[in-house]
């Protein structure tokens, strides 16, 4: 096998992509949360429509933010010459990506604009820890990531995360309007059925792509490490946030949890996915640490 | 299970009920556990208490994953270990709670999928249910107005969208009055498969472990591995492993080699691919293989994976007299990135027993204070050094010693060291004397060793099959939706009322679109 030359200048390029795209992030974040408050401060129609548009203003530049973070992805790969997911600051900025990706794509079927100003700023935070806490310069593959299941199991792995990021986000605002205190502010986002509603289907295509992601890691691990399941660090929080989202489905479907209760228990759910990607890359030992820092 | 047509709408209301106290028999003492037990209040207990519980074997070390890991924890914190040892907590995944939650869990799940079974098996063969009589109360309902014989394209429109349906008509005129019909049975399918082969997963799991054997052997180049238990340096198998599990076959390390980067310099010098270039022999069959890492081949009854690789110099010592005393390739432990590597020889045999203490650096270089280095991994400026030390090396009292460590403390050091002669200097193809008159050491060449895994579990292809239908039974129990319609005809045209048995966010469009069909076609 020859050694594949790394691009470090077109990797200097990517950097300085997804730093304008952070930019523009920042800037829809805020223009965003301008809508936002406006349409809470809105008294009359007219008040509520301008805000309206401001809020499409915000979506168009966070659609641009997007385009230009997908080449900022793409020439980290290129640049790398595999696909851009090996490290940790990696991970995030392709999971970042994915995360605004799919939000913009899922406004087309349902609507959820509302919660734009927590998914962009969700983004601004991811990329902006993966530049000043992650950054590593472009490396060629260690022998035990070469391999094509890195590019299966890791995508669908960085999918599930983004599913299950918008559930959280909805579930978050679930619990904020079902608390006792009814701010105008929170009279701008749909009532908590309909919120229940959406992050229950965000979650279940979370779920579905988080088997796949511990299937898939299982039978790598067989190839890699000489067994299916060995309870690596790694591989026990897969395990647990797996469980914890089966029990979310149990509790809705079969005990009628609803509202609140089932929403607590995706943010649990969703603690330990950002556990899971933090705290266990970073802090514990473990087959698994492939964070590059 | 469900004892009226309309409490089967609802979802598994038969999980809410609650459950009542049991009088004091020994009978319904038991009755009352096994209900507790298949509750889904309990399930779902289980379910949280599983995950909580998982998490310590994340935060102490796991004698399984990482034995070292355990010795260190012992050696730092010893009273601790001992009391975290008693809870189990560094075989958290084999302890006797984590057993215990996950064994109920799978109780629960059996005792709920048994009844599940024969209800969805009769659900299958059974028309859907009369409406009841009040289809406005359904969560769903619609009026159509002044139709005519529209309900024939209901139907039409039901059948072709896969609905299971019966209609009940007008004897004389053969006008349909009303249509039953249901959908989504998969989905039910789909939840019972897939809890069923959850059981599955958990059987192949366990047994193909008890049966499963795990073996590693380092195999220098130009070797021969024969599969037999004695020919493993380490050995674990499962609980019902019997030897003969062991197929015959060999093994011989051709060749090993790596690729370094030497273009890039953000990863200059560092590994990117490891091969083991081998020759297997099954029954007298020889064909030539090659073991990457995340490429393991396999034999029978067994896969080969490559861990690990290092230096093996081959040495021979002689006596004064030239006999041969020691000969033959020692593996040597790496050390550092820059393979630095550290290798023991025992010469039980010579007059005067006596032991050296080598290390071998591939590519030599020398550190400010003066001691030897190695700046590269591989062999490019190869020396070894050797301290020697004489003394009882303990091989002949018949203790199982470790090849890889000399135990110094009995031993009076000769040769480097503080021993005031210096270490033996070689590269290869050299040979030098060794003091005392204990005759001579040569390198004579440098191979390299490769370390295999070696493993078998007669029922990974079964964990990997159930785990594949779990996955499909849990896409369709989980994306496919159960609803039920009903339309009956009534003096203004006809009404349309469904119910969803799942969570069903389009059953109002479908409602929507019957409706619409029916009016078209007047
Ligand atoms: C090993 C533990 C278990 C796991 C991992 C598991 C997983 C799941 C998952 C992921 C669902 C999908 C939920 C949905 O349909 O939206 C489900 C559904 C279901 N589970 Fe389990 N389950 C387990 C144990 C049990 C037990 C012990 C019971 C019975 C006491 C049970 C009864 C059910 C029922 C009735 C449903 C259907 C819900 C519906 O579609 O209406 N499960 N299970």
């Amino acid at each position: 096998m020859n050694p594949a030359a790394l691009n470090t200048e077109l990797a200097t390029t990517s950097r300085l992509l997804v730093l304008i795209a952070l930019t523009v992030y920042v800037v829809s974040f805020l223009v965003l949360a301008v809508s936002l408050a406006n349409r809470a401060k809105a008294t009359k129609q007219e008040q509520t429509k301008a805000a309206l548009r401001i809020e499409n203003i915000g979506l168009v530049l966070a659609g641009f933010a997007t385009a230009i973070h997908a080449v900022g992805v793409l020439t980290r790969g290129i640049a790398a010459n595999r696909v851009p997911w090996a490290n940790m600051y990696e991970f995030s900025i392709s999971g970042a990506f994915v995360v605004s990706f799919i939000y913009l794509v899922a406004l087309f079927f349902r609507d959820i604009r509302f919660i734009a100003t927590f998914v962009i700023g969700f983004v601004v935070l991811v990329i902006g820890s993966a530049n000043t806490l992650f950054y590593v310069q472009v490396e060629s593959l260690m022998p035990a990531l070469q391999d094509y299941w890195l590019v299966i199991h890791v995508s669908v792995a960085i999918l599930g995360t983004a599913f299950f990021t918008i559930a959280a986000a909805l579930a978050g605002l679930l619990i904020a309007k079902s608390g006792k205190k009814k701010s105008n502010f929170l009279k701008v986002f749909p009532d908590t059925e309909k919120l229940e509603k959406l992050s229950y289907q965000f979650n279940v295509i979370g779920f579905i792509l988080w088997t796949f992601t511990l299937i898939a890691g299982a039978i790598w691990a067989d190839k890699a490490w000489h067994r299916f399941w060995g309870w690596d660090t790694k591989e026990v929080w897969t395990f647990i946030i797996w469980t914890i989202y089966a029990a979310y489905l149990h509790a809705t479907t079969t005990r009628g949890w609803e509202g609140k209760k089932a929403a607590w228990l995706t943010l649990i759910g969703f603690s330990a996915v950002i556990f899971n990607f933090t705290i266990v890359n970073l802090f514990f030992k473990g087959l698994h640490v492939y964070s590059g820092l | 299970m469900a004892s009226s047509q309309q409490s089967k709408y609802k979802v598994r209301k038969e999980y809410n009920e609650p459950i009542e106290a049991p009088d004091l028999t020994v009978k319904s003492w038991l009755r009352w556990i096994w209900k507790q037990l298949t509750s889904m209040k309990i399930a779902l207990f289980l379910l949280l208490l599983l995950a909580a519980a998982a998490i310590p074997g994340s935060i102490y070390p796991q004698r399984s994953a990482d034995p070292n890991g355990v010795a260190l924890y012992f050696k730092n914190n010893p009273e601790l270990a001992k009391f975290l040892d008693t809870l189990q907590l560094f075989d958290v995944y084999a302890s006797s709670w984590f057993s215990a939650i996950y064994l109920l869990l799978f109780i629960s799940l059996i005792g709920c999928l048994l009844p599940r079974i024969a209800v969805h098996y009769k659900a299958l063969r059974e028309l859907p249910p009369a409406p009841p009589t009040n289809l406005s109360r359904l969560p769903v309902y619609k009026k159509v107005n002044k139709e005519t014989n529209s309900l024939q394209s209901a139907f039409e429109y039901l059948k072709s969208n896969k609905y299971k349906t019966v209609v009940s008509s007008d004897p004389k005129t053969e006008e349909i009055l009303e249509i039953r019909a249901e959908k989504g049975y998969l989905r039910e399918t789909g939840n019972l498969v897939f809890h069923i082969s959850l059981v599955g997963v958990l059987i192949s799991v366990a047994l193909g472990g008890a049966l499963s054997f795990n073996g590693q052997r380092v195999l220098v180049e130009g070797d021969t591995f024969v599969n037999n238990r004695a020919a493993y340096d380490s050995f674990t198998p499962g609980l019902l492993f019997t030897e003969n599990e062991l197929a015959p076959f060999s093994m011989r390390l051709d060749q090993f080699s790596i690729t370094y980067d030497y273009i890039n310099p953000a990863n200059y010098a560092k590994p990117l691919d490891f091969r083991a270039n081998v020759t297997t022999s099954v029954k007298g069959k020889q064909s030539q293989q090659l073991i990457r890492v995340n490429e393991p081949i396999g034999l029978p009854n067994a896969k080969v994976y490559l861990t690990g690789n290092g230096f093996a110099p081959e040495i021979v010592v002689r006596d004064i007299q030239g006999n041969i005393t020691f000969s033959g390739p020692v593996v040597f432990l790496p050390q550092d990135g820059n393979m630095t590597s550290l290798g023991v020889i025992k010469v039980p045999d010579a007059p005067k027993q006596f032991g050296m203490m080598a290390f071998f650096y591939p590519t030599v270089g020398k550190l400010a204070t003066g001691a030897l280095t190695s700046t590269h991994p591989y062999p490019f400026d190869p020396v070894m050094t050797v301290n020697v030390y004489v003394g009882d090396l303990g091989l002949d009292k018949g203790m199982n010693s470790n090849v890889y460590e000399l135990d110094t403390h009995s031993l009076k050091q000769i040769a480097g060291g503080k021993s005031g002669t210096k270490a033996l200097k070689l590269v290869p193809g050299e040979t030098v004397d060794l003091p005392q008159g204990l005759g001579t050491i040569e390198l004579k060449s440098i191979k390299r060793f490769a370390s295999l895994d070696i493993t078998y579990n007669p029922l990974d292809i079964w964990v990997l099959i159930t785990v594949v239908i779990t996955f499909f039974g849990l896409i369709l129990m989980l994306l496919i939706p159960r609803r039920r319609i009903w339309i009956r005809k009534t003096a203004e045209g006809a009404e349309i009322g469904a119910l969803a048995k799942s969570r069903d966010e389009s059953l109002e469009r479908i409602v929507k679109e019957i409706a619409q069909t029916m009016k078209k076609s007047k």
